[in-house]
């Protein structure tokens, strides 16, 4: 700072309101414009005013590529010479492959050295002095602007393009349609239009398919991987079933699309515990069959607690109650999870009465 | 002994001393702890010796006849019937150390300190299952890891407990303070009871649902996780992208803004 800049900043300081002097309307102190303070002076460095001290900067900066060059050697010879499946045991880790560690430190070390290196060679070696470049015009001269506008009324006008107006529109149609064959692919890369195929599952009567919809007929529930039909009277208190239709692990493709539409829970309560008149018309005798695939966004909901007859959803913790017609208790899902209507068939086995009444899964535009 | 003195009113004192005192206590404390009695030979069910046992120590909660408990507030129990639970369930509980219960919280966790010898675990459940049929313990051969087929058993334990115990049996939370715990290090017999019979909040996965030749493959996929190490190191629990997810943004990149602090410090 010289003389100057500190009279100007008595200068200010002249005309404030004091704090002591209670509620006193200002004059205004702000001076007209403020100075540029500058640039702080340059601090020499070690480096910069011993010989001893730069060489030995030197040497450190050798030292650390020196060390990323260890690093790469330990990394070769590692990958080379250590068996993958030698285990070794390291403090605060637990056992782990040794390769993996040595790879690890080598690798890390070849990036540290070459990075520290270059930090320290610029801290101590490298000119660190400030300097302001002022910015340049971006202007041109106005020799080259006239000649650019000669150019193109000039020369441009050999064209005849504003002497021939069907040259200019076919053109400018031409460019402008040319857009076309870029957009297309992107919205025909969406794919075809859902249809029904998120409104209906494989259990209205089949692969659910875009299409038109199949004609229903009750379907066993089959345990899932297994694929073996389930007999009313396996599903004791307190049991859950992970469920899908028959038929659908058999499908040649497509099993995945239609597991993670129809995938089902079923549970079997105590029926004096279940609150909701519908569940227990829609179950039989306690054994109650709901979507597995959360009313949120779709993950499947698959923890039932037993005790409070709960079923949390792993994502977002939306809670359902498995005795009140799976109604939301908590988190962020807005409808409760669709129930499937099950019976028993002449054999004894639980079989869908009826597909679901509404879409499963989370909300989409045309949900109906 | 000076400087130790001269240290007295450092404001880290008063914690270190709180340490040191609560470190002697609990090394004395396990130092004379009595220790679970050395499990003898099982003898004969004396289905008798076990009611004695039970109104002894579990009929508080369970009732003197196993019939169950209110606490009298609503509908709160203090302890379910155990008619039918069978002799499983009470194996089940009372060796991994839930039961009998430290305190009514909302899950009994497992516990290394088992209360009862073998012996004792066995009159007990030989009493609990005379009250009326109930799951029977398995035999050594129903719960052998090596004679199941951990790939079967894989496909299994993600359709059926992935959802709680999480894919490669670490845990994970439930409702209200209630979890599933981890079933590493769990013995074989230990997860097969617990399948048969749904402790807690878990579900029941009888022979209807999952037959033993099924339970004894989770039993083959779970040791085999087990035994499949941890080759890359510091497992963060195993639970997957959120554990993994915030050490990288918290060490790795607290880590990344720290270096870039000081590179943009000025030398000297």
């Amino acid at each position: 700072m010289n003389d100057q800049d500190i009279t100007a900043a008595e200068g200010f300081g002249k005309d404030a309101v004091r704090l002591d002097e209670g509620h006193v309307v200002g004059q205004g102190g702000i001076p007209d414009r403020f100075e540029n303070p500058g640039l702080p002076p340059h601090v020499p460095r070690g480096a910069d005013l011993s010989e001893a001290a730069a060489k030995r900067a030197e040497k450190q900066v050798a030292g650390l590529f020196t060390l990323s060059i260890l690093g790469t050697v330990l990394f070769v010879l590692a990958y080379f010479l250590v068996d993958i499946r030698t285990m070794a045991y390291l403090p605060g880790i637990g056992d782990m492959s040794l390769q993996h560690v040595l790879l690890g430190v080598g690798m890390g070390l070849a990036l540290l050295g070459i990075g520290l290196g270059a930090v320290h060679w610029a801290k101590t070696l490298m000119p660190d002095e400030e300097v302001v470049e002022m910015r340049h015009p971006m202007r041109s001269s106005d020799a080259d602007r006239d000649e650019v506008v000669r150019i193109m009324k000039e020369e441009g006008g050999k064209a005849q393009l504003s002497r021939r107006p069907l040259l200019k529109y076919t053109l400018g149609g031409a460019m402008s349609l040319f857009a076309l064959p870029v957009l297309l692919p992107v919205l025909g890369g969406l794919g075809p239009m859902p249809q029904k195929s998120m409104s209906l599952t494989f259990w209205n009567g089949g692969p659910s398919g875009p299409g038109e919809e199949p004609a229903f007929t009750p379907m066993r529930l089959m345990r899932d991987p297994e694929n073996t039909a389930i007999k009313a009277s396996d599903v004791t208190i307190g049991s859950v079933f992970h469920v899908l239709p028959e038929g659908l692990l058999d499908l040649e493709h497509g099993v995945l699309e239609e597991k993670a539409k129809a995938a089902v829970l079923l549970m079997r309560l105590d029926p004096s515990d279940i609150k909701s008149q519908k569940e227990l018309d829609w179950g039989h005798q306690g054994i109650v069959a709901y979507s597995k695939i959360c009313t949120h966004v779709g993950c499947p909901v698959g923890l039932y607690e037993q005790g409070t007859h709960h079923l949390l959803c792993p994502c977002h913790q939306s809670t359902f109650d498995v005795t009140d017609d799976c109604k939301v208790i908590f988190g962020p899902a807005k409808r409760p999870l669709p129930q499937l209507k099950i019976t028993v068939d002449d054999e004894g086995y639980l079989v869908s009465a009826q597909p679901f009444r509404e879409a499963v899964g989370p909300s989409f535009w045309e949900r109906g | 002994m000076n400087a130790l003195a001269a240290r007295r009113r450092h404001p880290a004192a008063i914690a270190v001393l709180l340490l040191i005192g609560l470190f002697l206590m609990g090394a004395a404390y396990s130092a004379v702890a009595p220790r679970p009695a050395e499990a003898g030979v099982v003898s004969q069910d004396d289905v008798s010796e076990g009611k004695q046992l039970f109104q002894a120590n579990c009929a508080s909660c369970h009732g003197l006849n196993a019939e169950g408990r209110k606490t009298g507030s609503g509908d709160a129990i203090a302890g379910p019937t155990l008619a039918g639970v069978g002799a499983a369930a009470v194996d089940f509980q009372m060796s991994t150390g839930r039961m009998p219960m430290r305190a009514p919280t909302a899950q009994a966790p497992r516990s290394d300190t088992i209360k009862f010898s073998e012996e004792d675990i066995a009159k007990i459940s030989a009493y609990v299952a005379s009250l009326a049929p109930g799951p029977a313990i398995p035999s050594e051969e129903m719960v052998d890891p090596t004679k199941g087929d951990p790939a079967k058993g894989g496909e299994l334990f993600r359709v059926n407990c992935a959802m709680c115990h999480n894919s490669s049996g670490a845990g994970g939370a439930l409702t209200r303070g209630k979890y599933a715990p981890s079933l590493m290090d769990v013995a074989p017999k230990d997860i097969y009871m617990a399948m048969e019979t749904g402790p807690q909040s878990m579900p029941v996965f009888n022979d209807t649902n999952l037959d033993s030749t099924a339970k004894r493959d989770i039993i083959a996929f779970l040791k085999s996780v087990e035994e499949g190490g941890n080759p890359g190191g510091l497992s963060l629990g195993r639970l997957g992208p959120v554990t993994e997810g915030m050490f990288a943004w918290i060490f790795g990149l607290g880590l990344l803004v720290g270096i870039a602090v000081w590179l943009g410090k000025k030398a000297a």
